[in-house]
């Protein structure tokens, strides 16, 4: 009998090719001296017209072979870049130009773009431009946007995007006759997804065929593929967007098509050459995406026990210069603020604000981080002002196990209603006080205290919907050599997929793990996919995948069964090889069944003569019988009606230091639920990398904007993406699995968890240790010290 | 993120070396490389050449006598960290070296590379200021040592001439009966510091040097003030400055935090020599 795979935590099969250097990037592919590289004029001022461009200098210099500015564009590639995802809430969206057309707003927007022998000699050139401006005030931060003394875009009055509203029941009535109010201001500031690989695109135009080939560093190869079609008026049968590995996305190559990504193509194409862009690092930090900055009002009614009988929230949230990603961020925001909690009424209005600053999209966690920030810190200020037990007052008010399916009444950011399937909040929370030692940690806390340290413990719950649609699909195909190659359309940034597809494929077909070869992102090979994004390659790929093993497996079967003139039933495929179930002389293995498939003439290998001893096929019928393909393979795709709801819970031990006002992460406790784990060090993975980025979004990341809209903290050295050394030593993790009834595997998403609740959760120690209220996130201990200074002086 | 053309040397003798640096005004010699090769790269800086001193002979190596260190121009901070015998014979370098940023970059940026590099916020130039060290420096003309005390010229600057290859730099041995300690506050480890402190007591003197409060790096004598004020009174001579990871406030109050810790901490060390 094959052991199951699923559920262990199986090795990933990706690691020997990472760990020594043989990962293949974006950068790596056409990587020879005939390649041409592409540089970029990004506009050094936030807001501004262009009044001149003048390139004359450019093409002197040796080794350039051309320059486009906007005004070189022509058909669909002079109109603005796609706005992906619109909605009516979104009246004034607005994207930029693949080259700016006459305005600029945003330092890092393009403006020219020159493709040279080397990148040495495209940044020359790029030097060698002269642009001349007219300069228009910038808009930065939400003060700014929301004071609109100036506008980022003239036909966009009050700077706003979008205001949405929801609600589910009457909240202001509801906060009035309750019996105790409260409210809140929060903030909390930019972030990004900085991957440490940058966007990248590749591309080469074979003239022979009328082909296009793009390689690029994406999360969506076929979202990519119909974009640069469009735009360079071609079939998308023209065109094969490939991506290879890469070094990580988080959500900012999700948005696309990026103006390199048409660019490149085009200018493959017109030059007939191979034409690679490499962003650097700078150019990550002021012209890819960032995330997170929001101001928050929060009104909230309760009553004695702390339940929660009225919620009403108004917030802003900055979504830069444009919104080539609609709404996605805000109405996940607006909507995942819920968390596992059911107040008795609630509303939410967000305003979604243009600044002349880069654009927002969805960074991992895509807007809930801040919602659970929301929700989470009024859940403190609820048990302080009542003098109860944190973590009893959001026990009360958790939706109970047997309320699933539990409908809020709103609409997700799938456009369908906001229903969670599954969920186990109580024994979640059973389950972190005791990883945490919660009901211990006051005597702990009281003993550090007489040793001169000061201690604090926080604790925030998150909900999130995981798995949205519409689709994805996959290609299971056996070899005749009884290899099993698996092709799904989303991308891989590292997330171990080539490990975890093929769990589910060796345990569907009854076939060994490294017999399963997964290829994903390859528009060649799976053209109708939608890209990997919002926790869903598991639920959406991993179904579709199982899906497809299934029909393979039932033409497997059904060939194997004539073949050894058995019942289907009495059939059992172990290691690869098809066997009467008690009589293990009659066997026949994968790859002959393979070669059975397909009624071809000729033999070349061992497999074709070892099938000549098998007979299958009617001759009365022709060879591949109606209803019959040749092959074996199985093709099948699968759509959830709705999104399903990942929860978890996480607690950290913070130290604070008296003097200094550093803060040190004493214990970090997760419990989390994505349902039934496939491979549960995957999934600890997966938390670990959350857990780490939410570090650096509490304690340490954000986007220095000065007043001008310059970034002035654009690379690593002034970024201070944690380190090894600031993310904590161990993470204690516990799961539970609540299968989702929604998928054939009844799983949940989990790439997103690890980062949600961190704001929250440390806004919360921090303020245990410290008696401080902590509205504003993140926290440095600069920003500590100075929040004590002002607590001594007006004591609350 | 790609540097300005320049042209490239990589002499195999010092005189070699130092002709072309003195044919040519605005050739940079290029050590270790942490900290010219990212302002090559960010375009702050577009040098007509490189002058390599990677190749040239008997520039390596860590000499420890009874009277001190000497580092020579090709030592990278890791050989000095390594040193058991710098350490046991000026141990501010090790507590110090611990400091600079990360092992990799320690592994290749050279100790006498971040001296003449003159920056305030680095550990190595305040702990050759405060031991009262210097450097040996090499140009067509002949050689001669500069003392820590007229090195630090201004911010980023350093009295060594463009002609000049410093070839290595000498820290004093610590007395008998003296004590020393160091400690910095960082945003991440191996950062920069927000603010450092470096202490020398010997006796009643107490002479404590600072680093990123100050546009060079500055060494103030705070002998016969109280351990509680000598942080108040080294303000007088520092400048701590705003930036987006600390306010001025802040890092003047970890002056006088700090002074106050590294000073005992400097007193412990040297009762703990005895
Ligand atoms: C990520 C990172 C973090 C860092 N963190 C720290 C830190 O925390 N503390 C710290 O102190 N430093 C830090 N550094 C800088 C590091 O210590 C450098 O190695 C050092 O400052 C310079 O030494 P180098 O040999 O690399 O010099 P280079 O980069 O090669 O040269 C620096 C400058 O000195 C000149 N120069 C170098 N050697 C000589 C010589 N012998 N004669 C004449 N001129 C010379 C060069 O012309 C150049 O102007 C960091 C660097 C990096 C990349």
């Amino acid at each position: 009998m094959t052991t199951k795979l699923v559920g262990t935590p199986v090795q990933r099969v990706e690691d020997q090719r990472f760990l020594r250097g043989q990962g293949r990037y974006v950068d790596d592919i056409a990587n020879d001296p005939s390649t041409l590289h592409a540089a970029v004029l990004r506009s050094p001022h936030a807001h501004a017209r262009i009044i001149d461009i003048d390139v004359d200098e450019v093409l002197d210099l040796e080794g350039v072979h051309a320059v486009w500015t906007h005004d070189d564009l022509a058909g669909p590639m002079a109109e603005p870049l796609p706005l992906l995802i619109p909605h009516p809430s979104l009246t004034h969206g607005r994207t930029q130009y693949a080259l700016a057309k006459d305005e600029v707003n945003y330092v890092g927007e393009a403006i020219a773009f020159v493709v040279a022998d080397d990148r040495y000699v495209a940044e020359d050139a790029v030097g060698r431009i002269r642009v001349s401006y007219e300069f228009l005030p910038p808009v930065v931060g939400i003060d700014a946007a929301r004071a609109a003394t100036h506008l980022v875009h003239d036909d966009v009055p009050g700077n706003i995007g979008a205001r949405m509203e929801q609600h589910n029941g009457d909240a202001p009535a509801a906060i009035a006759a309750a019996p105790h109010r409260l409210e809140l201001d929060l903030t909390i500031e930019r972030s990004a997804c900085t991957p440490l690989e940058g966007r990248g695109t590749v591309a080469r135009w074979d003239p022979d065929v009328n082909r296009l080939q793009v390689w690029s560093s994406t999360q969506t190869s076929t979202g990519v593929r119909a974009a640069v079609a469009v735009k360079m008026g071609l079939d998308l049968g023209q065109v094969d967007v490939i991506t290879p590995d890469v070094g990580g996305g988080f959500g900012v190559k999700i948005n696309h098509p990026w103006p390199e990504e048409l660019l490149v193509p085009m200018a493959a194409r017109a030059l007939g050459r191979t034409v690679k862009f490499t962003e650097d690092r700078r150019e990550h930090f002021i012209s890819s995406a960032h995330e997170r900055g929001q101001v928050q009002h929060i009104e909230v009614g309760f009553d004695d026990d702390g339940r929660l009988l009225g919620l009403d929230v108004m917030f802003w949230h900055d979504h830069g210069a444009y919104t080539p990603y609609g709404l996605i961020v805000p109405i996940i925001t607006s909507t995942q603020l819920l968390g596992p909690y059911k107040p008795g009424a609630y509303r939410v209005v967000f305003e979604s604000l243009y600044t002349n600053t880069v654009m927002v999209t969805p960074y991992r966690g895509a807007g809930r981080p801040q919602g659970c920030y929301a929700m989470e810190r009024t859940m403190d200020a609820i048990a302080q002002f009542l003098g109860k037990d944190r973590a009893e007052v959001r026990a009360i008010n958790f939706i109970q196990p047997d309320e699933f399916p539990y409908d809020h009444g709103l609409i997700f950011q799938d456009g369908r209603e906001l229903e969670y399937d599954s969920g186990d909040y109580p024994a979640s929370l059973v389950k972190l006080k005791a990883l945490v030692g919660w009901d211990e940690f006051p005597a702990y806390k009281a003993e550090m205290a007489a040793a001169g340290r000061q201690v604090g413990i926080g604790l925030a719950c998150y909900v999130e919907g995981t798995g949205v649609g519409p689709y994805e699909g996959a290609h299971v195909h056996i070899e005749t050599s009884g290899k099993v190659k698996v092709a799904t359309g989303l991308t891989t940034q590292g997330q171990g997929h080539a490990t975890v597809f093929a769990q589910l494929v060796a345990d569907e077909l009854g076939v060994k793990h490294e017999d399963v070869e997964v290829v994903t992102g390859d528009t060649r090979r799976m053209p109708y996919a939608v890209g990997t994004f919002a926790s869903r390659a598991a639920v959406m790929s991993g179904s579709a995948i199982h899906l497809a093993a299934r029909r393979a497996k039932e033409k497997v079967l059904r060939i194997a069964a004539e073949a050894l003139e058995a019942d289907e039933k009495d059939l059992q495929i172990v290691d690869g090889v098809v066997s009467v179930k008690g009589s293990p002389g009659s066997a026949i293995d994968l790859g002959t069944v393979s070669v059975l498939s397909n009624p071809l003439r000729y033999a070349f290998d061992e497999a074709s003569k070892a099938a000549t001893q098998f007979s299958v096929g009617d001759p009365g019928k022709p060879p591949v019988a109606e209803g019959e393909e040749p092959g074996l393979e199985g093709r099948d795709f699968y759509s959830p009606e709705r999104a399903t709801f990942a929860s978890g819970m996480h607690a950290v031990v913070v130290e604070t230091d008296p003097e200094t006002a550093e803060i040190t992460i004493l214990k970090y406790a997760v419990v989390h639920d994505c349902g039934n784990l496939i491979n549960p060090m995957i999934v600890e993975g997966q938390i670990h990398g959350g857990v780490a980025q939410g570090v650096g979004g509490a304690l340490y990341e954000r986007m220095a904007y000065d007043e001008s809209g310059q970034l002035l903290n654009a690379s690593f050295m002034d970024f201070l993406m944690p380190y090894v050394t600031e993310v904590p030593d161990g993470i204690d993790i516990d799961h539970l699995e609540t299968p989702s009834p929604l998928n054939p595997l009844g799983v949940k998403g989990a790439g997103e968890a690890g980062v949600i609740p961190s704001a929250a959760v440390f806004a919360a120690a921090i303020e245990d240790a410290e008696g401080i209220p902590i509205i504003a996130m993140p926290i440095s201990p600069s920003d500590l010290f100075h929040l004590r200074q002002i607590h001594a002086k007006e004591p609350s | 993120m790609k540097p300005a053309p320049f042209a490239y040397t990589r002499p195999g003798s010092l005189a070699e070396a130092l002709a072309t640096l003195a044919g040519d005004p605005d050739a940079k010699v290029l050590a270790g490389g942490q900290s010219l090769v990212p302002l090559l790269s960010m375009r702050l800086a577009a040098p007509s050449a490189l002058v390599d001193i990677n190749g040239l002979p008997d520039l390596d190596g860590v000499t420890v006598t009874a009277s001190g260190v000497r580092v020579a121009a090709l030592a990278r901070h890791a050989d000095v960290l390594a040193s058991a015998e710098a350490a046991a014979v000026q141990p501010l370098l090790a507590m110090a070296l611990a400091n600079v940023a990360h092992p990799t970059i320690r592994n290749r940026g050279t100790t006498v590379g971040s001296l003449v590099h003159a920056d305030a916020a680095a550990e190595m130039p305040v702990v050759l200021s405060l031991l009262g060290g210097s450097v040996d420096a090499a140009s067509t003309a002949g050689t001669r040592t500069i003392p820590a005390a007229e090195l630090y010229v201004g911010p980023l600057q350093s009295s060594l001439r463009h002609d000049e290859v410093a070839v290595s730099a000498f820290f004093p041995a610590l007395a008998p009966g003296a004590g020393v300690a160091f400690e910095e506050i960082t945003r991440r480890q191996g950062d920069y510091a927000l603010c450092g402190v470096a202490a020398l007591v010997d006796g009643a003197s107490v002479k404590v040097g600072y680093l990123s409060v100050s546009d060079v790096p500055t060494v103030v004598d705070l002998s016969g003030i109280p351990v509680e004020e000598m942080g108040e009174a080294a303000l007088a001579h520092l400048e701590p400055a705003d930036d987006i990871h600390a306010t001025a406030d802040y890092r003047a109050h970890l002056v006088r935090v700090l002074t106050t810790r590294v000073v005992r901490s400097a007193y412990d060390d040297a009762r703990g020599r005895r």
